[in-house]
């Protein structure tokens, strides 16, 4: 009996021994480490409900955003009016305007950011990959223009061209790459001499083949982890041209709108400031937070 | 040392230069001219008006003309205000700005610095949770953000402080905005000096000096300061030009007379001249400062000259 259960023990741990270990990838690795960040975690949450809120919410409110409630104007938050947030000078529904609000945010960080991280690792591996005088002079104009404040441009363009939600989309976007295109060009800078990329040189490919399915493929983790930084600060760069009524305008409205129209009136109706006020400081939070995670995860030696 | 000041120097000539270049071009991209307004002018009188301001020349033209112009400091007219040319806006608007900028930045350094000190030292220790909390508050919250809080604690409800205005530059008066300004650069700087002084102290020359039994002040005074310094030198150039453009919005909600409020109201009104001109005066500010710092940055450290 006991020689027995011996052998089966035995066989037993034969099994597991032979059984391989599973390997785990280098992304494996981040996407754990990321998961065990109580921040970043709670961030991916937040940013979901958020999300979750901004794009399914209004549609299970009984109010829109643009239309007024003649019965209740400047009205205070209540759940008996079913006015949650309280209304505005216009009796329109703080609620739906808010979620609306982080909707348009939401939107113009997707839509530039797009823009930044095209533009920015487009510029930044042809840089690094050309090398040499190209790539000197490319990243002389990214400095030049890293010493010159965009938003002050972006401004500008608002004033001269009208102001209209897709220019300012692009506005921010096309000026925000230069940091992506310079974080590009130095991973790229340590890709092109590895043996594959020789290899695809080798075997004739053209110099845009060779960046675009060679090498950009590689820059994949710097890029997300970039990206996830850059999402807060233009979410923070638009509600601030907003606020200042250059960026999105009535009777759409974001975040920063709205914070501006609370903010001239918070002595009176301060819940017209305190709800786009802490909707936007949580979406800022659970992207910094998700930024911050993504980084630690996926560069551990950083910290 | 000289030679690398004279060459920092000589790399903010292209710098401005594109700057002004794309300013020119923005604004002559503009569509309509400036006198397309409501009530079309009588032929003569625009004809008049256009060769008064060189429009009727050919661009290449006009745009040797602008730049001799900026050059000259002359930003040309307002084509709002039409008795003030813009370099004399700009005259007006600059004390305000130098003093609640200047300011905020002297005590974003100081508090800074000393913060970022304090942490390292106590890591760990209540006081440095506190202020991780405050820089994260610093990062997160947005000025436009911050100055209604503050005006509405302080102001309003404590009733310590006036909400606004600049009432003969009394010290009651400029502390909400300084402190609205310098609070997010606090919170930066105070982050790089506790990242670098940690990294400072763990470094061999530090176990040397502890090892012949200094202790902690004169460690961190004498030897790991000027280390540790570095990476907050390096922030003080985009932290001059993030006063700036913060100004804007803190002078707007304070109601200071400072450039920002002349730069604000101009654009709303579509004054292209004074938007134009202020941001051309925004930006040789911010790269002159850019110059100061770096020069700065190479006389602390000197293996940037060596390169």
């Amino acid at each position: 009996m006991i020689g027995r259960s011996y052998r089966q023990e035995a066989a037993d741990v034969a099994q597991t021994v032979l059984t391989a270990p599973k390997g785990r990838s280098l992304t494996q690795d981040a996407l754990r480490r990321f998961r065990s960040n109580k921040a970043a975690m709670t961030g991916v949450v937040l940013l979901v409900l958020l999300i979750l809120a901004a794009f399914i919410g209004p549609s299970l409110l009984p109010y829109n955003y643009e239309d007024p409630d003649w019965n209740a104007f400047r009205a205070p938050p209540s759940f008996e009016s079913g006015h949650y947030f309280g209304t505005d000078q216009n009796g329109r529904d703080l609620l739906a305007r808010t979620l609306f609000g982080t909707r348009i945010s939401l939107a113009v960080a997707l839509v530039a950011t797009l823009v930044s991280v095209v533009i920015g690792v487009t510029y930044g591996a042809f840089a690094g990959y050309l090398g040499g005088r190209i790539d000197q002079a490319m990243m002389r104009f990214v400095d030049i223009i890293y010493a010159l404040p965009y938003i002050l441009f972006v401004i500008l363009l608002m004033v001269i061209f009208g102001r209209n939600v897709f220019l300012l989309f692009a506005a921010i976007g096309a000026l925000e790459w230069l940091t992506m295109a310079r974080i590009v060009r130095g991973q790229t800078l340590s890709i092109r001499r590895r043996e594959y990329i020789e290899a695809a040189r080798a075997s004739g490919q053209s110099t845009p083949a060779i960046i675009f399915r060679h090498i950009v493929p590689n820059l994949v983790g710097p890029v997300v982890i970039y990206a996830a930084l850059t999402v807060p600060e233009i979410v923070a760069t638009e509600s601030f041209l907003s606020y200042l009524g250059f960026g999105v305008q009535e009777p759409l409205t974001s975040l920063g709108t709205l914070i501006a129209a609370g903010a001239n009136v918070f002595e009176v109706m301060p819940w017209l400031l305190w709800f786009p006020a802490g909707f936007l400081v949580t979406l800022l939070l659970s992207l910094l937070f998700i930024g911050d995670g993504l980084r630690d995860a996926f560069d551990p030696k950083d910290h | 040392m000289l030679l690398y000041a004279l060459k920092r120097f000589l790399t903010t000539i292209p710098v401005l230069w594109i700057a002004i270049t794309v300013c020119f071009f923005i604004l002559r991209l503009a569509p309509g001219g400036p006198f397309d307004g409501e009530r079309p002018l009588p032929p003569a009188v625009k004809q008049n008006l256009e060769a008064h301001y060189n429009l009727d020349k050919p661009l290449i033209q006009q745009y040797a003309i602008y730049v001799g112009n900026v050059l000259q400091g002359d930003l040309g007219p307002s084509f709002v205000n039409e008795d003030f040319s813009v370099a004399e806006q700009l005259k007006l608007g600059l004390p305000y700005t130098i003093i609640i900028g200047g300011t905020a930045f002297i005590v974003a350094v100081f508090f800074g610095i000393f913060a970022g000190i304090y942490g390292a030292l106590w890591r760990n220790s209540l006081p440095d949770y506190a202020l991780a909390s405050l820089i994260l508050l610093g990062l997160i919250l947005p000025n436009f953000l911050l100055a209604p809080i503050f005006q509405l604690t302080f102001g309003v409800e404590l009733g310590w402080l006036p909400v606004g205005g600049w009432g003969n530059g009394e010290l009651r008066y400029i502390v909400l905005p300084v402190a609205v300004l310098a609070l997010p650069h606090i919170a930066r700087i105070s982050r790089l000096m506790r990242g670098a002084m940690i990294e400072v102290l763990h470094s061999n020359f530090i176990r040397t000096a502890r090892s012949k039994g200094l202790n902690t002040a004169p460690i961190v005074l004498r030897h790991a300061l000027k280390p540790a310094l570095m990476p907050v030198v390096s922030y003080l150039g985009p932290a001059a030009g993030y006063l700036l453009t913060g100004s804007i919005v803190v002078e707007t909600i304070f109601g200071l007379p400072g450039i920002g409020r002349y730069f604000i109201n101009a654009a709303l009104n579509r004054d292209y001249g004074m938007v134009l001109g202020t941001v051309i005066f925004y930006m040789v500010l911010i790269v002159m400062l850019n110059l100061i710092v770096d020069i700065l940055y190479a006389w602390l450290d000197p293996k940037v000259t060596s390169q």
